[in-house]
């Protein structure tokens, strides 16, 4: 049975993301993008517009690269649901210091609010547990995001999938910037990275 | 094969294997194929190379972006049939000018047996340079380093997003039948 949160998506990710520290963090695109910037943009934020299905990957690239720093995907089961294989590349990886979580409101929320598959009743934290995640779960209150802010800024105990039960719903957009070449210098430069 | 054939006929993928390491590339994405098979043998083994299987070749154009952000240079190695799973992945690279460097051993063009292999092969490099990637095209194993080499600075230090081809002559016949 699908299983509708009741979270405010926004308040749900101004708890998560709070005060940033070393955390490196992709949006997918959409609203995941719209939440993270809404909560506080940030040099080492790099917001998807496009790219559908590859935001757990950029995750992956980008954790090998920095096992130093703990990195965040926040992204929506609409957009994890096309990259359903990449659960199993990250498992095979993996990475320590990467956390996967999606806001998860059962539906496709940027298109008209058709359902998801995970609104018709698939639980794709229980798929990246079957592919050998370290932890994967649910979160469905803020007692529990809280608990799991502390969690995802640690660079152990990863990989780890968390879908966030969200209601649905779309508040007004905050529009992060769409310039790909300026978020990607804005990164690196974030990092100590020679920007060319 | 014929005996007056230049001895690093052979030794392409190592050739490859050396500029690659020659480039710094830390990460190195695959589709398992047989033309690419020596390659990736050597990344595996090599532990300064993170090697990464994937479940589709899709996956290996953000993760070389997700690298770059990070300061790792990234190679993917695919078959043609591969580049038609990855068409609007290559947005991100061309959006975001990302380093992208491609190695690509084609199918359906030189002595295919398998018609299945053919439509795509045939739409490989047009569908590339549609999306934005140039294709450097590799028909003779001694060209094959040179033109690896010029790839990898133009895509690692003039953020371009480039393909090797390497030709389906240049990897031989796939035996079908053992006699």
């Amino acid at each position: 049975m699908a299983k509708f949160g009741t979270l405010d998506r926004r308040a749900a990710v101004k708890r998560l993301l709070d005060q940033p520290g070393e955390l490196l963090i992709v949006t997918g695109l959409g609203s995941p993008g719209y939440d993270a910037f809404a909560a506080g943009d940030h040099d080492g934020s790099f917001y998807l517009w496009g790219a559908m299905g590859g935001a757990a990957m950029m995750g992956l690239g980008l954790a090998l690269a920095q096992p130093k720093r703990p990195v965040l995907v926040l992204t929506g089961d609409g957009e994890q649901l096309m990259g359903l294989g990449g659960l199993a590349t990250i498992a095979t990886k993996r990475p320590k210091n990467l956390s996967v979580v999606a806001l998860d409101n059962g539906h496709y929320g940027e298109t008209g609010m058709q359902l998801s598959h995970s609104g018709l009743g698939v639980d794709i934290h229980r798929m990246a547990e079957a592919a050998g995640f370290a932890a994967a779960r649910e979160i469905a209150n803020l007692e529990e995001i809280d608990a799991y802010r502390a969690e995802i800024r640690s660079i152990g105990g990863g990989p780890r999938y968390a879908t966030i039960r969200i209601a649905p719903g779309n508040p007004p957009r905050a529009l992060p910037n769409r310039d790909g070449v300026f978020l990607k210098n804005r990164f690196r430069a974030h990092l100590g990275l020679p920007v060319t | 094969m014929d005996a007056t054939v230049d001895t690093t006929t052979e030794n392409w993928p190592d050739a490859i294997y050396r500029v690659l390491k020659d480039a710094d590339v830390r990460q190195a994405c695959y589709v398992p194929d047989a033309g690419h098979t020596r390659l990736i043998n050597r990344l595996i083994a090599d532990p300064d190379v993170e090697a990464t299987v994937l479940t589709t070749e899709e996956e290996g154009i953000p993760i070389a972006a997700g690298a770059w952000l990070g300061g790792q240079r990234t190679v993917l190695l695919m078959q043609s049939s591969g580049v038609g799973n990855t068409i609007n992945m290559l947005s991100l690279m061309a959006t975001c000018r990302f380093p992208f460097l491609t190695i690509v051993t084609m199918r359906g063009e030189w002595a295919e047996f398998n018609p299945w292999q053919v439509p795509m092969g045939a739409a490989t490099e047009r569908s590339l340079e549609m999306m934005g990637v140039r294709c450097m095209r590799v028909d003779k194993a001694e060209d094959v380093e040179e033109t690896v080499s010029a790839a990898a600075a133009l895509a690692y230090e003039a953020d371009q997003q480039i393909a090797v081809i390497l030709s389906q002559r240049l990897l031989g016949r796939k035996k079908w039948v053992e006699k």
